[in-house]
């Protein structure tokens, strides 16, 4: 047997146009539950994709048992003894506890299912798991925590002597999660080795005896729980030397023209006020789930609020669907350029004036000369790597698809512009360029909300910081006085003071 | 901003390649195919020895056959390019046309108000779906027309039983709806040509339809844009509905009486002819000549096949097989063959 029961080398995973993974390493023992932590978008679900067999790394070896492995599909993973239990449980809520602990590998005699033989043992691994619920139950009348522990007899049930748990707190209450903290140490106590990703320390410090840290798709160092600090693994986790990427201009800052006063939503967000003044670049941020998207779809009027006023150059405003946003001089630039920005089929110069095309036409007609000049001119303006405007967005690269979409927000004449993690999947370059974009609307005297969890991003662009935790405003710091620490805290700031009470 | 500017290319490339490898070509050959076909088997005209089916007013009377039914298939080509689909058309020309020609035979008025009530009637239908459908927008397009299709042709069903309601040929111009010509060229065809090119100008030269193909290709892209997409889904649900009773409109003046258990099945006609003009049923593709060009392969085909005694049964079965094949053939995967062109 060798020291590590799973041990990752140099890997190294690509998706068009973006570094998912760039050589990272991870060693886990038998018999350890090992923390693996990092901002949004560092790379840890991907890496935990390589390991379950759903991605394939361009680069790296993979040893398991101090074997090298090579994972075709998920199936080869879960055959080798790892599961994987996901922060949203993948369940058939219809079904009972058995049929989905026992999905995929039913216990079949001569053709026929033995429900018998599962149920006994499914009822088995939930009292080694002190679960208070039969395995005859609906899944879905369970609670989530009760939802995961169904997962986690799941794993058992494949005999997996690797568990990864991808935030299974996310979603607990403080006592939920203590019953799951119990198990993981049982199943540590039983061999298993576990690896755990969380966002809140609380979890780390609890739980685990070695953290890894991701930052920027790369390998970052792997410490001691006992021999590391609070400011140690925020630093390590978001310490990066903020260069020129950001070039922010100095701008007069004007009248406040949209404010939003107790907006709220229930079950999303509650009592969220803030406002943006022409020429500001107001960052939005939290972590994910903080309820930040949902809060500027009610702005542009995808969903409806329930509570709360927006108020529009001091006027009262009520805005019902994108058109009465628009129509206002709001924009949004999706969160999802696939899915909400972009029609993949179509050329960039029609997803380009499809807001416009009214406009650029008379009597309802469509103009398609005018349409191609305003197109080219925009795809120009935002310098995308397409050929010709009959170029079909589908055909670009992430960074190029997300230019199409600023070139298309710009085509409105808009008075605040809202955009949501508006570099997210995108590489430097356009990255540097979105930024340029940015910094030249504020010049013009645009108003500009920005959504990002990244935190170089949020310090280096905005003249304003809000922070947001649980659906909440928890904080509105100055650019002056904004530090990634300062964010970090008021991010996540519950669970901190919890972290440092068990220290 | 940037230094180097790239320049980006705004006109189209003109290429005779890519224009004979539409897809609207290959529906012409199949078109010109069929023709053969029928003048191959349609009988001789004794005195100037040439095919009856050649004749002018044979290729028109050809279209009687069919153009009545073609009618609903111009909106159905919206509503297949939104990615909806109405099941229900068939039921609606029925109950359009059950309650016109009661409002006639029952209620005495004049026919002018009872085909203004027909076109009510139908213009209500769509309307109904229309908002079931936008009011409700996780409903299956298929399984709520399909719940109207059935209960349409039941209120039909109720006012007529199983009677038809006839006396419809005393009304001279209604009759002359459908049997009138101007020329050779009857008054059904002009009108549904008129229509026709509506249709199309519509859907690719405004804005309307450009929005049209923009909810069909990707539904929240297109509402994040500012499309107000239930409103539209409503309207051409509703269009639909009034379509519907132009049919019936045309169909009880053919027949000079209406049965609750008329256009059967002219749901799936329509859907076919559309279909095969290339506008597929995922929404956001095809082009609305194909769909035309379509309209009379079906129609000639199956008015072909009448002249050489097909019984319907077998009818079935050949036009059938067609439609599987052509939806087949582009992706078969032959490269560069035959390509479905995109909106």
């Amino acid at each position: 047997m060798s020291e590590y029961v799973l041990e990752l080398k140099g890997i190294t995973k690509i998706f068009p146009g973006v570094k998912a993974l760039d050589h990272v390493h991870f060693q886990l023992k038998p018999g350890e539950i090992h923390a693996l932590m990092g901002e949004n978008g560092a790379g840890k679900s991907t890496f935990i994709k390589v390991i379950t067999g759903v991605h394939k790394a361009e680069e790296g070896e993979m040893y398991f048992d101090g074997k090298q492995v090579y994972f075709k599909g998920p199936k080869d993973a879960q055959a080798a003894g790892i599961a994987a239990i996901y922060q949203h449980v993948t369940s058939y809520p219809q079904l009972s506890v058995t049929e989905n602990i026992f999905m995929g590998h039913e216990k079949v005699q001569k053709g026929r299912i033995q429900w018998k033989e599962m149920n006994k043992e499914a009822d088995k691994l939930l009292m080694r798991l002190n679960a208070d619920f039969k395995a005859t139950d609906e899944m879905g009348t369970l609670s989530v925590a009760q939802q995961q522990m169904v997962e986690i007899a799941k794993a058992l049930s494949m005999k997996a002597r690797i568990i990864i748990m991808d935030e299974p707190t996310a979603s607990l209450t403080k006592r939920e999660s203590e019953e799951l903290y119990k198990i993981a140490e049982k199943l540590r106590d039983d061999g298993a080795s576990i690896i755990f990703i969380s966002h809140r320390f609380e979890d780390m410090y609890r739980l685990a005896t070695k953290v890894t840290v991701f930052r920027d798709s790369k390998y970052i160092g792997t410490y001691d729980v006992n021999n590391i600090t609070n400011d140690d693994l925020i630093t390590a986790m978001v310490g990066r030397e903020i260069n020129d990427l950001f070039p922010k201009p100095v701008v007069k800052i004007g009248e406040e023209i949209l404010k939003v006063e107790k907006l709220s939503r229930t079950g999303y967000f509650k009592d969220v006020s803030f406002a943006v003044r022409k020429g500001e670049i107001l960052g939005l941020t939290g972590l994910v789930g903080a309820g930040r998207t949902e809060v500027v779809q009610c702005i542009f009027g995808i969903e409806a609020y329930d509570s709360g006023v927006i108020y529009m150059n001091g006027k009262q405003v009520n805005i019902k669907k994108p058109l009465d946003a628009m129509k206002l001089g709001i924009g949004l630039l999706p969160e999802d350029r696939q899915l909400q920005g972009l029609i993949l089929e179509w050329g960039i110069g029609r997803n380009i004036t499809l807001p416009i095309i009214k406009e650029l036409g008379k009597y309802s007609l469509t103009n398609e000369k005018k349409e191609r000049a305003k197109a080219k001119e925009l795809a120009e303006r935002v310098d995308t790597k397409a050929v010709t405007l009959f170029d079909k967005a589908s055909s670009l690269s992430g960074g190029n698809q997300q230019k199409i979409v600023v070139a298309k927000l710009l085509a409105s004449d808009l008075k605040v512009i809202i955009l949501d993690e508006p570099t997210k999947g995108v590489d430097v370059g356009a990255k540097a360029a979105i930024y340029d974009i940015m910094g030249e609307l504020a010049k013009q005297g645009y108003a500009i909300i920005m959504i990002s969890s990244e935190m170089p991003e949020i310090l280096g662009m905005s003249d304003r910081i809000v922070v947001m935790c649980d659906g909440r405003v928890t904080g509105e710091l100055k650019r002056e006085e904004a530090t990634q620490e300062g964010i970090l805290e008021k991010a996540m700031a519950k669970t901190q003071k919890v972290a440092q009470a068990t220290e | 901003m940037t230094k180097q500017k790239r320049v980006i290319i705004a006109e189209l490339e003109f290429s005779w390649k890519k224009f004979f490898l539409k897809w609207e070509w290959f529906l012409v050959l199949i078109f010109i195919g069929v023709n053969i076909l029928n003048i191959c088997v349609s009988p001789i005209d004794k005195g100037t020895r040439l095919p009856i089916y050649m004749s002018l007013s044979g290729l028109f009377n050809a279209t009687l056959s069919f153009l009545e039914k073609a009618f609903i298939a111009l909106p159905m080509a919206y509503i297949l390019v939104l990615g909806d689909i109405d099941i229900s058309v068939g039921s609606t020309v029925a109950l359009s046309a059950v309650i016109m020609a009661e409002s006639y035979n029952k209620l005495g008025l004049p026919m002018g108000i009872c085909v203004i009530i027909a076109l009510l009637v139908g213009t209500l239908c769509g309307f109904i779906n229309g908002f079931i459908l936008t009011k409700f927008t996780e409903l299956a397009p298929m399984i709520v027309t399909l719940g109207t299709q059935i209960l349409f042709r039941g209120i039909a069903t109720i006012i007529l039983k199983d009677q038809a309601s006839q006396g419809l040929t005393n009304v001279a111009w209604f009759s002359q709806l459908y049997w009138g010509k101007l020329g050779a060229v009857p008054y059904i065809f002009i009108i549904f040509i008129l229509c026709a090119i509506i249709f199309g100008f519509i859907l690719h030269k405004t804005t309307f339809g450009r929005r049209l193909y923009a909810i069909g290709s990707n539904r929240i892209a297109a509402e994040y844009a500012g499309i107000q997409v239930q409103k539209i889904r409503c309207i051409v649900f509703t269009i639909t509905g009034t379509f519907s009773a132009v049919t019936a409109i045309f169909l009880a003046s053919c027949m000079g009486s209406a049965r609750p258990n008329i256009a059967s099945g002219y749901e799936l006609d329509a859907i076919s002819m559309v279909v095969l003009g290339g506008i597929s049923t995922a929404g956001g593709k095809g082009n609305f000549v194909g769909a035309i060009i379509a309209i009379f392969i079906i129609g000639f085909l199956r008015y072909g096949l009448g002249l050489i005694n097909v019984s319907s049964q077998v009818m079935l079965v050949i036009i059938g097989g067609l439609l599987i094949g052509a939806v087949m053939l582009p992706n078969l995967n032959i490269k560069g063959l035959v390509k479905k062109k995109t909106a």
